[in-house]
């Protein structure tokens, strides 16, 4: 693979930047996500991992790699606020499957970057599509936390792990609900306890490890989400459980929440906006799956844009592994329903890392944000647009994967080498 | 759940839809007289359409769309195009064609006008919204060949997702039973529609399917519990017992059919409903549709209907089709896939996003399926990325080429290509007009013409139906 030298220059601390080339990204029509708005013809200039000019008529430095956009898109990287990538290679082989731990005696200390692999197939086929960035949330087991998520980058190096601790994941949804004993009331009552154990940590430990609902390890894992350093996603789709969701912020002060899944939360969106509670939605989930779901409709985003929410969009209808890649798609569908195309576009990238506490570092092409760059040969929320390019921390990545070499070995039917050779 | 189980399921569930279809010639009423006008001797003749349709098309209005871009679902395009519909049916496909007196005009300028998608492979009614327990409705997954079972005994015709289909531009569906079973039984075909009763759904006419299923799944449900099928070789050891037995079954009747009209005094073999399905199928009546994986088990699969001499007329899933176009072209055997899904299983672990244009391009029969009630919605968008992956791939497909996979080929795999599928005269009204091309993400369906009768439109809320399971809900009515 690419990118070996930055991959040892790196460490976990996102500021520090790879050793890295300068490269000039000219020719293609700028979307910034800045007060700079889009800019027809502009170029961008990425000199050792981050970004250092963006403009019209932008210098560019001598001995710069030159990537011309042919006229196409240049965008940010793409931002996949919830993925399990890296944690799924085959999803019913349970052997590659470390989205949860159903048998763990462990949860919200469960880390999800330790089941990372950044090696997985998965990877590579989800950023040649242009997502660079991924948050990667943890399934729940035993209990309603699924534990602590954490932040990747799609290079595939050894540091893509980027941020950890980032937030910690409570199921408080219908499948929530029966993983907490068979009702909502028994997953806000555990959650309450949790937090009432978390509060009084590790005093109330100091005679037994176990606390009312958590563990005492858990326990300190929930810590920072107690004390609002680190939101709490929850996972709720009908407008009582959204509402039951606000007033437990309200009652738990500081604590912060981002709502996971949101199917009803138009008709909450007044009071999420007053909140000022992210939603994480998919915006192609309009069916009346369950009984949770019963309001869904294509419009959700469109209402909670008007409404002043914050949304960030998903993929929940499709999966977190093999079709996080479709994100640009489903941001494309809400735009075909009433969503204006930045908001949208917004919601894929600049969105989600402001929501990660990341913004000021990722989702937006400007100097001193990452140099992850996207050139496009159209349209990136067209379904039939495609990256041509993609860099991650200033580095060109591979464009090629595991799927292009098979489609690539099957091309010629007519070639006659047997097909284990061709290599 | 972070993400769709329910969905998984349905994918799981992804089987091979076997279905017989009540195609006209065995048509009779349990008994025909024979040996004379005497009628001394009755011939035993078993009902085979004993839940016939009654589908009754929708007073329409002549129709004429004006200045569109039209794809023919043939592989034709027409800059400035007109479709006119006329008593139902379509009546011409051209340019600068004439209204006829009191007929609907529609300025079809820059939108684009294409046959009604059909998706060859779809569960709702069966697995339908809300997947609540009691609407799990598509495995009979209680022994691993249950070619008895009629998926159309379980559709429930309130399904929410039948109008979200529609207003995606889906006029006909195929409905299968899940992957579950070696044979899991007929699958039915519907006119997207609303109905009190599935009969009031079904496609007149339309051949019954089989659905049969390869690979992991009957392998896991079975192997599970301790019985066979546990193995690949299971399953097709599973498959040979049961047309054995469906060969020996159809030699019984076509003897006791000869005898009886030779005159002699013969009885009629014991029915069994089972069987009478496997037969429907070695008579050719009935249309295999096989859920399979991998390329090596298409192969076997095809030998196997080399020995019991029957055709199968599509792979379902099929994401190793690209790997064999040459065998499957040679078979005469369709493959309808997902554009981009994959690796749920190992099966699917080789998907590649282009297994459909290569197919195509290596002239084999292909066609876009969705599997799932959200892509259903968007199956114009499926091939469009299907497409796309194609054309940067070097291979040489028009859009127009394209739209075959999501009516026509499908027609053909359903057997129904003589009655929709293309806008070709004589053909079912069956017409989308799109807000603009309809491979941009952006487009939208306008308006849904079933049978020449507009029963979707996008700017009028009485053409927008609403099942009975959506009324009083919050949302009601919403898309």
């Amino acid at each position: 693979m690419k990118r070996t030298l930055s991959a040892i220059a790196l460490s976990l601390a996102c500021a520090l930047p790879a050793m890295a080339q300068t490269y000039a990204v000219t020719n293609g029509r700028v979307v910034t996500n800045t007060s700079a708005g889009i800019i027809d013809d502009g170029t961008v200039v990425v000199r050792d991992g981050d970004i250092v000019a963006v403009g019209a008529n932008v210098q560019i430095p001598e001995g710069a790699n030159i990537i011309d956009a042919d006229g196409g898109w240049i965008t940010p990287g793409i931002f996949a606020p919830v993925t399990q990538l890296g944690l799924v290679e085959v999803a019913l082989e349970s052997s590659t499957n470390d989205s949860g731990a159903d048998d763990s005696p462990y949860s919200v200390a469960l880390d999800v970057a330790d089941s990372f692999n950044p090696a997985g197939m998965h990877i590579p086929t989800t950023r040649v599509e242009g997502i660079t960035r991924a948050a990667l949330v943890p399934s729940t087991g035993h209990n309603i936390f699924g534990g602590r998520g954490a932040l990747i980058d799609t290079s595939g190096n050894a540091d893509s792990v980027f941020d950890t601790g980032s937030f910690v994941f409570a199921d408080l949804s219908q499948s929530g609900a029966s993983t907490a004993g068979g009702s909502r009331a028994a997953a806000w009552t555990f959650l309450e306890a949790a937090f009432g154990d978390t509060r009084f940590y590790p005093g109330r430990y100091a005679a037994h490890p176990e606390g009312d609902a958590l563990h005492r390890y858990d326990a300190a894992a929930l810590v920072d989400v107690v004390r609002g350093r680190m939101p709490l996603m929850v996972e709720v789709d009908r407008a009582a459980d959204i509402r039951r969701a606000l007033r437990f912020q309200a009652e738990n002060q500081p604590v912060q929440l981002i709502i996971h899944g949101g199917a009803e939360a138009w008709m909450v969106a007044d009071e999420l906006a007053a909140a000022n509670v992210p939603v994480l939605i998919d915006p192609i989930a309009n069916l009346p799956g369950s009984f949770d779901r019963i309001g869904s409709t294509l419009e959700n985003a469109a209402r909670l844009h008007e409404a002043g929410v914050t949304v960030a969009y998903t993929t929940q209808t499709a999966d977190g592994y093999w079709n996080a890649r479709l994100l640009p798609q489903h941001a494309g569908n809400a735009v075909a329903n009433g969503v204006p195309w930045d908001v949208a576009f917004r919601s894929i990238t600049l969105t989600p890392a402001e929501i990660y506490g990341v913004g000021a570092r990722y989702g937006a092409l400007a100097a001193g944000y990452a140099g992850d760059v996207v050139v496009w040969n159209g349209d990136p929320l067209e379904v039939m647009s495609a990256p041509t390019h993609v860099l991650i921390d200033g580095e060109e990545t591979d464009m090629e994967t595991r799927q292009t070499r098979l489609r690539d070995r099957y091309m010629d039917i007519t070639d006659d080498t047997p097909y284990a050779y061709r290599r | 759940m972070i993400f769709d189980t329910w969905k998984t399921t349905a994918a799981l569930a992804s089987v091979l839809v076997l279905s017989a279809c009540s195609n006209g010639g065995g048509d009779t009423t349990g008994t025909d007289s024979a040996g004379g006008d005497d009628g001394e001797t009755t011939i035993v003749r078993h009902e085979t359409d004993p839940y016939p349709s009654t589908y009754v098309p929708r007073p329409s209005t002549p129709t004429l769309i004006r200045g569109a871009t039209v794809f023919d679902g043939i592989g034709g395009r027409i800059e400035n195009g007109d479709v006119l519909m006329v008593d139902g049916r379509i009546a011409a496909v051209g340019t600068g064609l004439e209204a006829p007196e009191g007929a609907t005009v529609i300025d079809g300028a820059g939108r684009f006008v294409t046959p009604g998608v059909i998706d060859i492979h779809s569960h709702l009614g069966v697995y339908p919204s809300p997947g609540v327990s009691a609407h799990s409705d598509g495995n009979e997954a209680t022994q691993p060949v249950t070619s008895e079972v009629w998926v159309e005994h379980s559709v429930w015709p309130q399904d929410p997702g039948f109008e979200a289909a529609l207003a995606g531009g889906i006029t006909t569906l195929h409905i299968l039973p899940g992957s579950a079973n070696l044979f899991g039984g007929r699958g039915i075909t519907l006119r997207n529609v609303s109905g009190r009763t599935v009969q009031e759904m079904k496609f007149p006419d339309a051949p019954y399917t089989l659905k049969m299923a390869c690979g992991e799944n009957p392998a896991r449900v079975y192997g599970n519990r301790g019985r066979s099928p546990a193995t690949d070789m299971g399953n097709m050891a599973g498959y040979r017992a049961a047309w054995q037995r469906a060969s020996d079954y159809r030699d019984r009747w076509h003897e006791y059919w000869e005898d009886a009209e030779a005159g002699e005094d013969v009885s009629a073999p014991t029915r069994d409903i089972e069987l009478d399905t496997l037969m429907g199928v070695l008579d050719g009546d009935i249309l295999v549709h096989m859920h399979c994986y991998r390329s090596d088990q298409m192969a076997q699969i095809i030998d196997m209907s080399n020995e019991f001499d029957y055709q199968v007329s599509v792979f379902h899933h099929a994401v190793e089709s690209y790997k064999i176009p040459d065998i499957l072209a040679e078979a005469n055997a369709c493959s309808a896939v997902w554009a981009d899904w994959g690796g749920f299983k190992m099966e699917a672990y080789d998907s590649i996003r282009e297994n459909l244009p290569l197919l195509h391009a290596n002239g084999a029969c292909a066609m876009i399926h969705s599997d799932d009630a959200f892509n259903i919605q968007r199956l114009n968008q499926e091939v469009a990325k299907a497409l796309a992956d194609g054309q940067a791939a070097g291979l040489d497909i028009s859009e127009a080429e394209a739209w075959s996979w999501l009516s026509s080929n499908p027609a053909r795999g359903l057997g129904i290509d003589d009655q929709t599928g293309a806008l070709v005269e004589g053909l079912r009204g069956d017409v989308v007009l799109w807000s603009g091309n309809p491979f941009s993400t952006y487009t939208r369906a306008d308006q849904v013409w079933i049978d020449g009768s507009l029963r979707y439109d996008r700017s009028n809320e009485s053409l927008q139906p609403v099942r009975d399971f959506m009324v009083g809900q919050p949302g009601e009515g919403d898309q």
